[in-house]
C-alpha cells in the first residue's frame, strides 16, 4: 500500500482521538512519502495517550503539511523521496504498525548503507519545521534540578565538570531540609501556573511527600509494574522463534492492562510509564538508569515548566540474567557509582532542556544532596564562576529563575 | 529547538580529532607523521616477515574519544596513554561507514568488506576472513590463526562460506566463556559474573552445539585442567580478564601468528550507567597493556610482533537528539563511527602521530601487506604509512 492509497478506512483499527485526526488531515498523507510517513503516524496512532504538548505538536505539523503547495512539499521530502525501501517493506502494514515499520525500516536503512541521507532528510525536515512552526510562549521560565549522590557521605573527586562552564559552581549550599525545600517551591510553582503535566518529580527510589499538583514518577512506587514486564519477558523469550527483533514487537505492543497492574488511573501517565520499561535500555534493572532515562523522556514529550529528578543509589552490577530475573531479593547497592552515573544523568537533563523552546531564559540546578556543593545555571549566573558565599534552597532556585 | 546541533556537533568531531592529537602530541612527545611515510621500517622489514606475528585488539565494544584518548578522558586510558602511546604509531582519524553492531562491525574489521549481515544472527560473514586470506596463500594450519571472542555470537567469526575459501580454512575461535559454562556446567553460581553475553541483547544467547570437544580444546591446546582453569576463573572479575587469560595460554602453548581478541567489557554502556562504562574502560586500558607487556616477554612473540588496538567503532555523541549519549550506537552521528588506532610494535614507528583519515575496513589490506598475503576480495584501502 502506498500513501496516495489512504482511505479514511484505513484508520479504522486507531484509537478514537487518533483516527479522527488522521481522517482530518488524511489528504496531507497521500501526498507524503513512503519513508516518511509511517514516522509520522507512529506518533498520530498514539494521539489518545499523548500530553498535551505532544498533541499541539502533531496538530501543528499536520497543519503545516496541509498548507504546502506541490512545489514545497517536494522540496521539504527531497531527501526522503530518494530513499529507496524494499518491497519488503512496502507490503508491510504500516498503518497499523508504524513503529515496528519504522523498527524494520532502520534496519534497511543501516544496511543499503542509506542511513546517513535518512538522517540529513530527517534533521533538514525537523530544522523546516522549527522555523515554520510558532509554539505558544511559555508564561513561566522553565527550570531543572537534578539531586544526586543520596548516600554518599564523602566524594573527592571533582563535581558536575560538565556543567561548570556553563554556570555557577557553589561550594557552599545549605542543605538543611533541601529536598523539602525544593518540593515546597515546586508546589508553589505548579499552584500558580496549574497545567496539566506541567509540574514533574523523578524519584529512582522512594519518593519525599510532594503536593498532588506534582506529577510524580518513581522507581519503587513502578515496582509492580517492573516485576510484572520482567515476568512478562521471560515468558516470551521461551516462545520458540522468539528473537530480539521479535521480543521488541511484544513489548511495543504491549498496553497497561495486558500486566495487569494499576499504579494510577491516568491513562496517558501509566502509558508513559509503562513506555518507560519497555523503550529504555536498562531501566528495568537500575534505577540510576530509569531516572536520567525518565528525565530525559519527560523533557522530550511532556516538556514541563518544572521537572525535578533524583537519583537514588541503583543496585550493584551483578550477571545480566540475574539482574533481569530479579531474584535477589535485597540487592547490595552501589551509591558512589550512582553518583557518577547521576552526575553524568543531570548533565543530560541539561542537555535536553537546552533543546525545549525558550532554552536561552531557562534555569538549572545540580545538587550533591545533603552537601553544599551544587551547580546553578541561567541567564543571569556567570558561566564558569565559583562562589563561596552561603546560600539556601530558596535563594539558590530563585537565582536560577530571574 | 533553540541550538543548532548538528552543526555543533560536526565542529565537535573535527575538535575532538584534533584535541586528541594536539594532547598526545604534547602531553607524551609524539610527532606528526605525514613526513615520515616514505621511511616505513616496515619496507625493512621483509627478512622478519616469515617469523611475523600480528595480534589485533578490538577495544570494545565502542568507545568514545571523549572517555578515552580526549583530554577529559586521558584519566581512563593511563597505561595507554603513559605506556603504549609513546611506543605507538597512533591514527587519529579512523571511521566505520558499516553497521554499528559488535558482531557484523567485528566481521567487517576481519574481512575488510562492510558486511551487512544480522548483527543477532548465528551466520558467516559474507565475505573471506583475513584468517582464510592468511592460511590460504602463506599455506599455514589451522592452530596459526586463532579469535578469541567475547560471546557465543561470535563463534562464526572465523571463517566465511565463500567458495574457495570456508569452512575449515579460516581461525579457530575459541569462546572463553562458551568454556567455562561448560567447565562450570551446572555449578556455575560461581562465575556467573563472568558470563555475560551479549549487551545489546543480554537475555539472547545462541545455543551452540558440542561440549565435549571444546572441553577437550582445554586440556588438548591449552594445557589446562578443567579444574585449573575453573579455580583461576574465580580469581577473575570480568569476562575480558577471563579471554587475557585465554590468550595468554594460546600465546604460551600454540603461539598463533595471527590472534585476534575481541574485548567486550565496555559494552555494559547499554545498561546506561556511566560509571560501569568508565569502569569498563579502564579494565579495558589495564588489560590492553598487560596484553603488551605479555608479547614483549614471551620468547615466540617478543621482538617481531605488531599489535594493533582499535574500537570496532565510537558511541552516539551527547548532542544528537536521536540517540541518549554513551548509552548506544545506533545514530550513525560522528562520534560513533569516528574512532583512533594504536599500533605497536616490529616495524612500527615508535612516538609518531598520524591525522590521515582511514577506515575500519583498510586493516584487512595492511595486515595482509605485512605478512605477504593479499585479500583480494577487500574493499579497504593500504594504509600508506605502515607498509
Amino acid at each position: 500500500m502506498l500513501p496516495s492509497d489512504l482511505k479514511a478506512e484505513s484508520f479504522a483499527g486507531y484509537p478514537p482521538e487518533a483516527r479522527a485526526i488522521a481522517i482530518g488531515h488524511i489528504q496531507a498523507l497521500r501526498r507524503l512519502p513512503m519513508a516518511f510517513v509511517p514516522s509520522l503516524l507512529r506518533e498520530v496512532i498514539e494521539f489518545d495517550y499523548k500530553f498535551p504538548v505532544e498533541r499541539s505538536t502533531i496538530e501543528r505539523e499536520l497543519s503545516t503539511l496541509d498548507a504546502l503547495s506541490d512545489a514545497e512539499l517536494h522540496e521539504w521530502f527531497e531527501g526522503f523521496i530518494s530513499i529507496s525501501l524494499s518491497t519488503g517493506l512496502e507490503s508491510f502494514d504500516w498503518v497499523n504498525s508504524p513503529a515496528q515499520f519504522v523498527e524494520q525500516q532502520a534496519s534497511h536503512l543501516w544496511s543499503t548503507h542509506q542511513l546517513d541521507a535518512f538522517r540529513k532528510a530527517a534533521t533538514d525536515y525537523g530544522d523546516r519545521l522549527n522555523r515554520e512552526s510558532k509554539p505558544e510562549p511559555i508564561r513561566l521560565r522553565r527550570i531543572g534540578i537534578a539531586v544526586l549522590g543520596q548516600g554518599v557521605p564523602i566524594y573527592d573527586a571533582p563535581l558536575f565538570r560538565n556543567l561548570r562552564k556553563h554556570g555557577t559552581y557553589l561550594t557552599n549550599v545549605s542543605h538543611q531540609d533541601g529536598l523539602k525545600s525544593l518540593l515546597n517551591v515546586i508546589e508553589t510553582r505548579a499552584q500558580g501556573h496549574s497545567q496539566p503535566f506541567a509540574h514533574w518529580y523523578v524519584d529512582g527510589g522512594t519518593p519525599e511527600v510532594h503536593s498532588d499538583l506534582i506529577t510524580s514518577v518513581s522507581y519503587d512506587a513502578l515496582a509492580p509494574v517492573r516485576n510484572a514486564l520482567l515476568k512478562r519477558m521471560q515468558a516470551e523469550i521461551g516462545r520458540p522463534g522468539m528473537g530480539p527483533e521479535e521480543l521488541r514487537t511484544v513489548l511495543a505492543r504491549l498496553s497497561p492492562s495486558d500486566l495487569k497492574v494499576e499504579t494510577t488511573s491516568d491513562p496517558v501517565l501509566s502509558r508513559f510509564e509503562l513506555k518507560l520499561f519497555t523503550e529504555g535500555s536498562g531501566t528495568q534493572i537500575y534505577s540510576s538508569t530509569f531516572a536520567q532515562w525518565t528525565s530525559r523522556e519527560v523533557l522530550r514529550r511532556a516538556q514541563p515548566l518544572t521537572l525535578l529528578v533524583r537519583y537514588a543509589p541503583r543496585q550493584r552490577q551483578r550477571p545480566m540474567n540475574e539482574l533481569l530475573g530479579g531474584g535477589q531479593a535485597q540487592a547490595e547497592l552501589d551509591p558512589v557509582g550512582s553518583l557518577v552515573d547521576g552526575e553524568m544523568g543531570a548533565y543530560y537533563q541539561w542537555i535536553d532542556q537546552q533543546r525545549l523552546p525558550e532554552s536561552e531564559r531557562s534555569g538549572f540546578i545540580a545538587w550533591f544532596e545533603n552537601h553544599g556543593e551544587a551547580v546553578a545555571i541561567g541567564p543571569s549566573m556567570p558561566r564558569g564562576a565559583v562562589s563561596n558565599t552561603a546560600v539556601d534552597m530558596e535563594k539558590l532556585f530563585s537565582m536560577v529563575s530571574t | 529547538m533553540n541550538v543548532n546541533y548538528s552543526s555543533y556537533r560536526v565542529e565537535t568531531a573535527l575538535a575532538v580529532s584534533r584535541t586528541r592529537r594536539d594532547f598526545l602530541r604534547n602531553a607524551a612527545g609524539l610527532g606528526i607523521g605525514g613526513a615520515l611515510i616514505q621511511a616505513s621500517p616496515l619496507i625493512r622489514a621483509e627478512s622478519v616477515r616469515k617469523k611475523r606475528k600480528v595480534v589485533v585488539v578490538t577495544f570494545g565494544g565502542g568507545a568514545r574519544d571523549q572517555e578515552t584518548f580526549a583530554p577529559e578522558g586521558q584519566e581512563n586510558i593511563p597505561h595507554m596513554l603513559n605506556e603504549m602511546a609513546p611506543q605507538s604509531s597512533f591514527f587519529t582519524h579512523v571511521t566505520n561507514q558499516g553497521i554499528l553492531g559488535h558482531y557484523v562491525a567485528t566481521a567487517s574489521l576481519a574481512t575488510g568488506v562492510y558486511e551487512t549481515l544480522n548483527n543477532f544472527a548465528s551466520v558467516a560473514p559474507e565475505h573471506p576472513t583475513i584468517f582464510e586470506y592468511f592460511r590460504r596463500e602463506l599455506k599455514r594450519p589451522s592452530s596459526d590463526a586463532w579469535v578469541v571472542a567475547p560471546s557465543n555470537g561470535f563463534h562464526r567469526i572465523g571463517e566465511s562460506e565463500v567458495k574457495g575459501f570456508g569452512p575449515g580454512q579460516g581461525a579457530r575461535v575459541i569462546l572463553p566463556k562458551r568454556l567455562l559454562g561448560l567447565a562450570s556446567s551446572g555449578t556455575n553460581t560461581d562465575f556467573e559474573h563472568l558470563l555475560h553475553d551479549n549487551y545489546e541483547t543480554p537475555l539472547y544467547t545462541p545455543a551452540l552445539a558440542g561440549g565435549e570437544v571444546e572441553l577437550q580444546q582445554l586440556e588438548a591446546i591449552l594445557k589446562l585442567s578443567v579444574g585449573d582453569f575453573a579455580s583461576h576463573a574465580r580469581t577473575l572479575s570480568s569476562p575480558d580478564e577471563l579471554s587475557l587469560y585465554i590468550a595468554k595460554r594460546l600465546m604460551r602453548e600454540e603461539a598463533p601468528s595471527l590472534l585476534w581478541i575481541t574485548m567486550h567489557d565496555i559494552d555494559v554502556a547499554h545498561s546506561g550507567a556511566y560509571s560501569l562504562y568508565i569502569d569498563g574502560i579502564r579494565r579495558t586500558d589495564r588489560l590492553c597493556a598487560e596484553l603488551w607487556k605479555t608479547i614483549q616477554t614471551e620468547p615466540e612473540y617478543a621482538g617481531n610482533t605488531t599489535m594493533f588496538v582499535l574500537p570496532d567503532f565510537g558511541r552516539d555523541s551527547d548532542f544528537d537528539a536521536g540517540g541518549n549519549g554513551f548509552q548506544h550506537h545506533r545514530t550513525g552521528d560522528p562520534a560513533s563511527r569516528t574512532t583512533w588506532m594504536m599500533v605497536l610494535g616490529a616495524g612500527t614507528r615508535q612516538g609518531v602521530v598520524y591525522d590521515t583519515p582511514i577506515q575500519s575496513i583498510d586493516l584487512v589490506p595492511s595486515i595482509g601487506a605485512m605478512m605477504g598475503f593479499s585479500p583480494s576480495q577487500s574493499s579497504g584501502k593500504l594504509i600508506r604509512e605502515l607498509v
